[in-house]
């Protein structure tokens, strides 16, 4: 109940790397603010800095990490209540991919919004919404998760209603609707472990040693909140229904938060639930570990069964996103060494291909103001580097060899074998044959079909596509996404990454 | 029935019935009245009981007490007074508003 | 001698300056400012000295009780006159700039909010410094009749209205008060609390000076069902007034209070009706929340976020006192007194500076307002943070001890109300923000700066207390209830 510890550290590298990773994109967003919307190049110089100096600091704990350096802050808030950072393995992976995509998605940014007004609200925003990912990235314990799970919250809303259009404003009514009820339920179910447990603090194995008959039920209560909390950010059907509605974003919004940190934040908190809060012996024990996965198979097969009926680009988009981002939490509940690794490598893996599709598709609605599936015939011909992009993107998440997808898909299989849990390679097989449905017609049309003839807004005419700025992302991320299914076995490839953090989680 | 309980009492009663003008008057300056009838119920009953406490001689702190709640009771109905004032200027009535 | 002197300064120093103030008129800006810049330092004296050497106590003059006058300084006096000091200036700074732009208002009104103003601190200061219950009456009335004067500033039909309204229920419950403090006089034979604690049995004479005492400082704290005067009140004054209203004033009664039920009463005879209380302030929550979801009146829908926000500081009369989180609970809600009195006020001040560059205080006039106003736009979401109860406030901070606190003694109706009172500011505070964000082409007056940073500060200020709650909570526990039981137990 009192604090044992002064609010206060040491300085040392190793208390102050976590630190500094999440300081330094807030104040680059609190700068940004400041500067006002005039001042085009200390503002994009900032975001750059401020994308590159994350990308130090990841890199350096990676290698401190790989090491077995614990990274680690503590600073005392309140009696009983510590703001704690921690850099495992786990976290890094997270922060790693939200870091390379920050730094992508700032310069797909710098050029979507180049003429759009308060581009200054806009950047700062979005700083501070890294910062409050690579808080949840780095959260030590339920507290500090929760801290910056709301932040994450609270951050993205402008960025949702940036555009201030009826539909933007009503997306962003529905987002913060669903998220914050979400965050309502989690704080009551933190709060209760507490009072329970004492310690929330994230631990390998699992907090919880032994249960009682007096709390079993209690601990079931508190596991079904969570998911809850958690499923809303992870868009668990049936609390999925923001997602789409928060399409309303611009792009680049729609890529990195919505494609990736908001909805990762969301699984990323579920596989922290099973593995660190409640263990994954206490999960089976207790018997909610097979809820959740039929819970996420539904989701996988609702979302694909949705997106194949949306005519507009970005909600079929959005749809896939709710389907996969589901096959994370489905690793996470097959409760074995295999699954848990195609789980938590799919977290890398669908961020690659998702931020391309969504990349490759703001370029259509940016270049050419194709907003629509059924206007999208022929768009091959006139931008084929984004289309190629797509197209891989696209074909990663059917689950193509060598792209990254398939390298997901086929652990969370083989853990699926190794459980005897058939049904889940039924639902796998049937995810498959959606995604085929709902992107290879795309595909075809785009690249075989005759264009329709004028673009809806064709206003860029230059030497390449489309401007610089918003052509080089998708083609990084398409690369990457094929490097990470290609190369899954070399070290420090997400896959080997997923196998050492794995490694851990089982060790006896 | 001692002398004290008597006046304390009747302190007491005097309160209720400033109170009760309070709830039911419309009229503000019936209930300026009334909240000066509460004030005095409330100052007999302190004085009353002043007498109780250090057996024969009367305590002088509650003196000094109702003297400094006379005070208050008469900066407050001066300011009142001037509030019904302006709000007769303003609106020609004396009446309390009912929202 | 720095606690001594602070000690004075604090009280005296308001006082001197107002009197000055009412005689000079001019004078009122600048010395209310300079009086507001080294509030802090002496605020934050008595803080230290309070940290160093536990509750002290100061006799002036050296008369001593009874006669003399005792002030006793524990924990929460000292981060309530903290608490005051800041966001005193925070207004004082605001209030210059806003008399100056608001042309709109009756003249003789900017020359009559400073001595008022400097009235009401020194009433405040007072009123958390003081050793005895008799005090608590001065400074009470003191408190009710600036704030009335401050009300009736705006000199509208609306406004007098409401100061009208506000006078006769203050009064009422004073005298109720002081009906109470003269019966446990008259039985004890003392009116300085601490000694009293000593002496007080549960007897019948006492239950009624409990009543009496309670059903007082209830009205004037405005909890639900007796919060009626408050939303036209708070609604009515000008921006700066409201802010001192609602953040400071109401946590006056609520700290009388809760040393009447803590450090003089016994609890055990108190249980059922805390409870009571702790259903009361649940139900404040609820139903101030739904009536400021429904209000069209920023400023009205800030009022009713008021009679909510003060329901969340009765829910610790349901804590029981063996609970292991008693004190957690004790530090919590004082705590969320803070949060709330920076958040409100940087939300009133915000209100202002948004209904002076849109020309009225309508909701729907906001539209746009993100884009003219960014400033205050992001102080009133700001605070909104705070209200909401959302990390890092220190609302947060006080909402995760209250929940534990709950939680653990099983009162779940009060952990639902805690959590539905969150989702219900969620839903007003985005109704209006979700209205600013919208494009609009209008042009608009700018409100100056003095008009738009203070909010901002103390906003911000509201939304990291959580960052920095480690030693304000210890402070807290300072003289608590808590640590004298602790003490009592082990010898």
């Amino acid at each position: 109940m009192f604090g044992d510890t002064d609010g206060g550290y040491t300085v040392n590298w190793e208390h102050i790397l976590p630190l500094l990773a999440v300081v330094s994109s807030f104040a680059t967003g609190c700068i940004i603010f400041l500067l006002g919307t005039e001042r085009v190049r200390t503002r994009t110089f900032l975001n750059v800095l401020g994308a590159v100096l994350m990308l130090v600091f990841v890199g350096f704990m990676l290698f401190g990490v790989s090491q077995e350096i614990v990274f680690q802050s503590r600073y005392s808030l309140a009696p009983g209540i510590y703001l704690a950072f921690h850099a495992d393995p786990f976290s890094l992976l997270f922060l790693a991919l939200s870091a390379i995509l920050w730094l992508l998605t700032t310069v797909y940014a710098i050029g979507y919004l180049e003429h759009s007004p308060h581009r200054n609200r806009f950047f700062g925003f979005f700083s501070l919404c890294v910062s409050a990912t690579a808080g949840i990235a780095l959260s030590a314990n339920l507290f500090t998760f929760l801290v910056f799970y709301e932040m994450l919250t609270l951050t993205t809303y402008p960025l949702v209603v940036h555009r201030g259009t009826g539909a933007a404003i009503r997306g962003g009514g529905i987002y913060l609707a669903y998220t914050i009820a979400g965050g309502a339920i989690l704080f009551l179910a933190i709060v209760w472990l507490q009072t329970i447990l004492g310690s929330i603090d994230f631990t390998e194995g699992g907090i919880i040693t032994g249960i009682d008959d007096r709390h079993a039920t209690s601990f079931r209560c508190i596991f079904t909140m969570l998911i809850v909390g958690f499923g809303v950010k992870a868009a668990l059907v049936p609390l999925h229904g923001w997602l789409p509605e928060a399409m309303v974003a611009p792009a680049p919004v729609s890529a990195l938060l919505h494609a990736v940190a908001v909805v990762k934040a969301g699984a990323f908190g579920i596989v922290r639930v099973v593995y660190d809060v409640y263990g994954v012996e206490t999960c089976s024990q207790l018997g909610v570990a097979a809820p959740l996965a039929v819970a996420a198979s539904i989701t996988i097969l609702y979302g694909s069964m949705r997106a194949v009926f949306q005519d507009d680009l970005k909600r079929r988009l959005a749809y896939s996103t709710v389907s996969q981002v589901s096959y994370i939490a489905l690793g996470a509940a097959l409760v074995g060494p295999l699954g848990t690794i195609g789980g938590v490598v799919h977290l890398v893996h669908q961020g690659l291909m998702k931020i391309t599709l969504f990349f490759a598709a703001g370029n259509l609605a940016e270049t050419l103001g194709v907003h629509k599936i059924s206007e999208m015939n022929g768009t091959a011909r006139r931008m084929p580097l984004t289309m190629a992009a797509f197209t891989i993107g696209a074909l990663g998440m059917i689950g193509v060899p060598p792209i990254a997808g398939f390298v997901s898909k086929w652990f969370i299989g083989r853990g699926a074998a190794a459980d005897q849990q058939w049904w889940v390679i039924f639902v796998l097989i049937g995810s498959t044959i959606l995604n085929a449905i709902y992107f290879l017609p795309i595909i075809y049309a785009a690249w075989f079909k005759e264009p329709d003839g004028s673009w809806p807004h064709d206003h860029h005419h230059s030497r390449f596509e489309t401007h610089l700025p918003l052509l080089v992302p998708p083609i990084v991320t398409a690369l990457f996404a094929v490097l990470a299914g290609l190369l899954a076995e070399m070290p420090f490839s997400p896959l080997d990454w997923a196998q050492f953090i794995v490694s851990r989680e089982y060790r006896p | 029935m001692t002398t004290v309980t008597l006046f304390a009492s009747c302190g007491a009663v005097i309160f209720g019935i400033g109170f009760f003008g309070v709830v039911v008057c419309r009229r503000l300056l019936q209930i300026v009245i009334a909240l000066n009838v509460m004030g005095s119920g409330v100052f007999l009953v302190l004085i009353a009981l002043a007498r109780r406490t250090t057996g024969g001689r009367p305590d002088p702190v509650a003196h000094s007490m109702a003297l400094t709640g006379l005070v208050v009771a008469v900066s407050v109905t001066a300011l009142a007074l001037t509030l019904v004032r302006c709000r007769y200027k303003q609106t020609g009535s004396t009446d309390l508003n009912n929202r | 001698m720095v606690f001594e002197l602070s000690v004075l300064g604090l009280v005296f120093l308001p006082l001197a300056a107002g009197i000055t103030v009412f005689a000079v008129g001019r004078w009122g800006p600048p010395l209310t400012i300079i009086v507001g810049l080294i509030q802090p330092f002496f605020a934050a004296g008595v803080a230290r000295s309070i940290w160093q050497n536990g509750p002290s106590r100061y006799r002036i003059g050296g008369w001593g009780a009874p006669l003399g006058i005792d002030l006793h300084v524990d924990g929460i006096g000292a981060l309530m006159v903290l608490m005051t000091a800041v966001v005193g200036l925070m207004v004082a700074i605001y209030a210059r700039s806003y008399f100056a732009t608001t042309e709109s208002e009756p003249a003789n009104q900017s020359s009559m909010f400073w001595p008022v103003c400097l009235l009401l601190w020194t009433g405040l200061n007072a009123l958390y410094l003081s050793g005895d219950i008799f005090n608590f009456y001065v400074a009470l009335e003191m408190l009710v009749l600036s704030a009335v004067a401050l009300i009736g500033l705006g000199g509208k039909p609306k406004a007098v209205d409401a100061a009208l309204h506000y006078v006769i229920y203050a009064v009422t419950a004073s005298l109720f008060y002081l009906m109470g403090l003269t019966l446990l006089y008259s039985m004890y034979g003392t009116v300085d609390w601490a000694i009293l604690g000593t002496r007080v049995e549960p007897n019948f004479s006492t239950r009624c000076s409990i009543v009496l005492m309670t059903v007082g400082l209830l009205m004037k704290t405005a909890l639900f069902p007796l919060h009626f005067w408050l939303p036209a009140a708070h609604g009515s004054a000008p921006a700066p007034a409201s802010a001192m209203l609602s953040g400071l004033v109401l946590k006056a009664s609520f700290f009388v209070l809760l040393r009447l039920w803590y450090n003089v009463f016994p609890y055990e005879d108190l249980r059922a009706a805390g409870d009571f209380l702790g259903i009361l302030g649940a139900a404040a929550i609820i139903w101030g929340s739904v009536k400021a979801i429904i209000q069209q009146r920023l400023k009205l829908l800030i009022a009713y976020s008021t009679v909510a926000q003060m329901g969340y500081l009765f829910l610790f009369f349901s804590i029981p006192h063996e609970s292991p989180y008693f004190c957690s609970a004790w530090s919590g809600t004082w705590y969320f007194a803070v949060s709330h009195a920076c958040a409100k006020a940087a939300a009133f001040m915000a209100v202002g500076s948004l209904a002076h560059a849109a020309g009225s205080d309508q909701i729907k006039d906001m539209a746009g307002m993100a884009q003219h106003q960014p400033v205050a736009v992001f102080a009133f979401g700001l605070s909104g943070v705070s209200l909401m109860g959302l990390p890092l406030s220190g609302a947060f901070v006080a909402k995760w001890m209250l929940l534990k606190s709950t939680l653990a003694s099983g009162h779940w109706h009060l952990t639902i109300a805690i959590l539905a009172g969150g989702l219900m500011a969620a839903i007003y505070i985005v109704r209006v923000l979700a209205t600013a964000f919208a494009v609009d082409s209008r042009s608009v007056r700018n409100a100056p700066a003095p008009m738009q940073w203070p909010p901002l500060i103390l906003a911000c200020l509201s939304a990291a207390l959580g960052l920095v709650a480690y030693y304000p909570m210890k402070l807290l526990e300072i003289g608590a209830p808590c640590s004298a039981i602790l003490m009592g137990v082990t010898p």
